[in-house]
């Protein structure tokens, strides 16, 4: 069963391509075969002297982004892309995501349809498709979205995935929220699940857990790449006792229980320097005793995470009246996911607990878990929850509201006009995305 | 990779462009070592295989440099700079088919420049700039060069605005004005500037206005750094903004210094269009980020360093102060101060050794002290090219749409004033055909409504406006 990656925009490439590095250096240094066949089946196909070759799509409407991404992998010595697996034409969607969304989708849809079809023929069975892009930008963005609709009737059956990284709240462009709110509401319709990254997240990682002085954009991808790696690398399954066939089927059916809520963020314990590795020991318990308290006080690293929050849905204050645990992170579903050594022997009830829950699902399809004795990236034991919670709330609410006082002034709003968006389409997008934050917020 | 054209129109767009193509074959010989034509050097550049006698159409795509010609179209309506150009050291990047010339020049009248020649090298121009179109596989942008004082910049200049703009709707089209100083010695360059100012507003995408007597200050700041013996340790003169060294021209010339800095400008602004970087910022980004409402395009930008030069070693520090000189009134291409004034956007172009980190804190650290308005907090568009200009490791061009253009454009229209309240000099305009009294008027309230637009919202500034509230559903 096998997984088609389809890349887009600048971030969509460089996050794509690190994502196959932690892959392909993750199952290759595997000890279990059976790992490491299945990683290579769902990723990665042979190519013509039997190297490996991701099962990619790039695209991207300028030419120097896939040329650095191609050239990396081929220098990773150990996989590549496919030598006609990438589009790209001269000139970039300038941060427009009308741009993107009505001129570069519809004008290239067919041979980008053509470059999936290659692809998926080449699948034994497809089991679904990961799209990588930013939610910034313009090609990435606007293009992104219309592929996905596209992609939507073409494979009605299969599974897509959207992983989409969010920008920094400052300072990549300035009319991100904007494009962020029309992919956001667009991809809402679409999509089976919309898995979220998040810049200034990822950055705080990188300053605070992996120590780096100066953080560049590739560093930044590397801790995305490797939450992705962790979350869809092969995982056993005890009832059929093989490594399960089905991953993005298998992980929507865990995480996506109602169409309203389908937006999943991903944290994962530990995440430390290579250095620092070597000379740390975990432990089951506390590795999940951590993880369970960034679940409930919504932090992103085990540093720094508030311990007094509770998982406490209402609590009863001495007047009588019900109020809100402050700082409480509700899920509708989590996924947890165990590799390395003895996963057997961990206890993970902590997770089951109904309190962490909406009361109208029961626990048991609330609650999925995941795992694998196989040791992921040179982490003797990690593991990672995949969760849709409150977690992206106020991140959406806080876009929301940025790109509503924008348009309160019509700043920009000329710029989509000339590509055919109108002043509706933008109330539309906000329409969808209050609904979102309502339903999020009643959980 | 796209392609841009740079049209440089009268003497000021003529001699500034020169010093471009100067220092732009000097960056791109700093980076391109092996002389393979790339795509970095195909922006600017045509491949041209000289020994085939055919015009110049055959040209090469890949492989060696053979003969490299300047992607540009030089319209003076005197000749002198034009031949200049052809006798000195850069006559190889020109051929004759892409000047166009007069004798007469245009007196330091608007009026001529744009209707009588205007009208008369309509179509010779429009089928120069349509070969130069033809000579690219993806035409991106049109850099046009002129000064606002004269008559054959100011007034062809945007003549040839108006026409690119209906030959070829597609292309963005850049505009760099340099604008007069106070002490102008030709007398009707208010009438001329302000003349320009409505083309400028109604065609252009948008426009980067440089002050010439910013210029001027620059470069004595820099020369006295020089002399005086302060700060000697950190300059290297043969680096700075202002130095021509390591072009093919040899001998400066008189207003080079200068000229030298608009190039730089030009130079930054294209470079992650033409290298790589990890956030690329291609030019069509420009506008969709920094031009908020469609009249509203001019951009004040800044250079840094200027004044000192960074070793190879940086420290954080010194990394900082780059950031936050962009932001002084002593870095700007403007009689300008962006600090006091308000902030529509700002985007950073950052080229050289600098991190995503870099960047970020250094945002953070002046954001509480820049007055952004009300519905763009966070109005910040970065870029990141990896290559740094020649003989720095980092620099950084800061573009800003911001209020402080408004005390320049009042200053012209009180310059304008004076001169039109006595009607000096008008019959020298009306006797032209094509110009008629309404085109002063007009022009006039064409930018007594952008001052007044940036007024209003200036107004603004320091003001707390509530969040506008949001949109309620059913739930």
């Amino acid at each position: 069963m096998s997984v088609v990656t389809v890349q887009l925009g600048q971030c969509g490439n460089q996050v794509g391509q690190e994502f196959f590095n932690v892959l392909c250096n993750d199952s290759s240094n595997a000890k279990d075969k059976h790992y490491k066949d299945c990683s290579h089946e769902r990723f990665f196909r042979e190519g013509p002297s039997q190297d490996l070759r991701a099962r990619a799509v790039l695209i991207d409407m300028e030419p120097k982004v896939i040329s650095q991404t191609i050239a990396k992998a081929v220098k990773s010595d150990k996989w590549r892309y496919g030598e006609k697996s990438h589009f790209c034409q001269k000139q970039g969607s300038g941060n427009n995501w009308a741009n993107g969304f009505s001129v570069h989708g519809p004008k290239h849809e067919e041979v980008v349809q053509d470059l999936v079809r290659k692809e998926v023929e080449q699948c034994d069975r497809l089991t679904g498709i990961l799209t990588m892009m930013s939610l910034a930008g313009g090609t990435g963005s606007g293009m992104g979205t219309y592929i996905t609709q596209c992609l939507r009737d073409t494979y009605p059956h299969t599974s897509i995935l959207n992983h989409v990284t969010w920008p920094y709240n400052t300072g990549e462009v300035i009319v991100q929220n904007y494009n962020s709110i029309l992919t956001l509401s667009h991809l809402y319709q679409f999509s089976d699940a919309i898995l979220v990254h998040e810049n200034d997240a990822v950055h705080k990682i990188c300053a605070q857990l992996m120590n780096i002085k100066h953080i560049s954009f590739n560093d930044v991808n590397k801790v995305i790449a490797h939450h992705l790696g962790s979350t869809l690398q092969p995982v056993y399954s005890t009832s059929s006792s093989c490594y399960s066939r089905n991953p993005i089927g298998e992980f929507m059916s865990s995480l996506v229980n109602h169409p309203e809520y389908k937006l999943l963020s991903v944290r994962n314990i530990p995440q430390m320097s290579s250095t620092s590795l070597a000379y740390s020991v975990f432990h089951w318990p506390s590795l999940l005793k951590h993880l369970r308290q960034m679940l409930i006080a919504n932090a992103r690293m085990e540093e720094g995470i508030d311990w007094a929050v509770r998982a406490r849905s209402v609590s009863i204050s001495d007047k009588g009246r019900t109020t809100r645990e402050p700082g409480f992170n509700k899920s509708l579903a989590n996924l947890l996911i165990l590799r390395g050594k003895d996963v057997s022997g961990a206890e993970i009830g902590g997770f089951k607990d109904p309190a962490l829950y909406v009361p109208w699902l029961p626990v048991e399809s609330a609650f999925s878990s995941w795992s694998s004795s196989v040791p992921f990236s040179g982490y003797e034991k990690s593991a990672t929850l995949v969760s849709n919670s409150q977690s992206l709330l106020a991140p959406l609410n806080n876009m929301v509201g940025k790109a509503w006082n924008m348009f309160a002034s019509r700043a920009y709003i000329h710029q989509y006009m000339k590509f055919a968006i109108s002043e509706e389409d933008f109330l539309d997008s906000f329409t969808v995305l209050e609904q979102v934050i309502s339903s999020y917020s009643q959980l | 990779m796209t392609q841009s054209i740079v049209v440089q129109v009268g003497q000021c767009g003529n001699q500034v462009g020169c010093r471009f193509w100067d220092l732009a074959l000097r960056e791109h010989a700093h980076v391109n070592k092996k002389g393979i034509y790339d795509e970095a050097l195909s922006s600017f550049f045509r491949n041209i295989d000289t020994r085939k006698n055919d015009g110049g159409a055959s040209q090469i795509t890949g492989g060696k440099i053979s003969t490299l010609k300047a992607r540009a179209v030089l319209v003076d309506m005197e000749e002198g700079v034009v031949n200049e150009i052809l006798q000195g050291p850069l006559r190889e990047v020109f051929d004759s088919t892409q000047l166009i010339t007069d004798v007469s020049g245009s007196g330091n009248n608007w009026a001529v420049g744009h209707w009588t020649y205007g009208s008369a090298y309509r179509d010779q121009i429009v089928e120069q700039v349509r070969r130069a179109a033809e000579h690219c596989d993806c035409l991106q942008c049109f850099f046009l060069i002129h000064s606002m004082g004269g008559g054959t910049g100011s007034g062809l200049g945007t003549y040839v605005l108006k026409l690119l703009e209906e030959e070829f709707p597609e292309v963005y089209r850049i505009v760099t004005s340099v604008y007069p100083s106070a002490e102008d010695d030709v007398i009707t360059s208010p009438y001329n500037s302000i003349l320009a100012m409505r083309e400028l507003t109604e065609h252009a995408d948008c426009v980067l206005p440089v002050e010439n007597q910013s210029l001027v200050d620059i470069v004595n700041k820099i020369r006295h750094m020089a002399h005086s013996g302060k700060g000697v340790s950190a300059i290297k003169k043969d680096c700075t903004v202002i130095s021509s060294q390591g072009g093919v021209s040899g001998v400066e010339k008189p207003f080079d210094g200068m000229n030298n800095i608009v190039a730089n400008l030009l130079l930054n602004i294209t470079s992650s269009a033409r290298f790589e970087g990890s956030l690329n910022m291609d030019l069509n980004e420009i506008t969709m980020n920094l031009v908020p409402f469609p009249r509203l395009h001019y951009l004040v930008s800044s250079l840094t360093p200027l004044y000192t030069l960074a070793d190879v070693n940086i420290p954080t520090r010194r990394l900082d102060q780059m950031f936050s000189d962009a932001f002084s009134k002593e870095h700007q291409l403007m009689r300008a101060d962006p600090k006091h004034s308000l902030y529509l956007a700002c985007a950073l172009m950052v080229r050289g050794n600098v991190q995503v980190s870099d960047l970020r804190r250094n945002i953070e650290r002046l954001k509480p002290t820049l007055p952004f308005v009300s519905w763009n907090q966070e109005g910040w568009k970065t870029g990141m090219c990896s290559v740094p200009p020649v003989g720095h490791t980092h620099a950084l061009l800061a573009l800003a749409n911001n209020t402080c253009v408004r005390p320049t454009f009042m200053d012209l229209r009180e310059r304008f004033g004076k001169l039109y309240r006595k009607k000096a000099h008008l019959h020298h305009y009306l006797q032209v055909e094509g110009m008629e009294q309404a085109c002063f008027t007009e022009a006039l309230s064409s930018l007594s409504s952008l001052i007044e637009e940036y007024s209003q919202l200036d107004a603004t500034k320091g003001i707390c406006m509530p969040d506008t509230s949001r949109l309620s559903i059913a739930t």
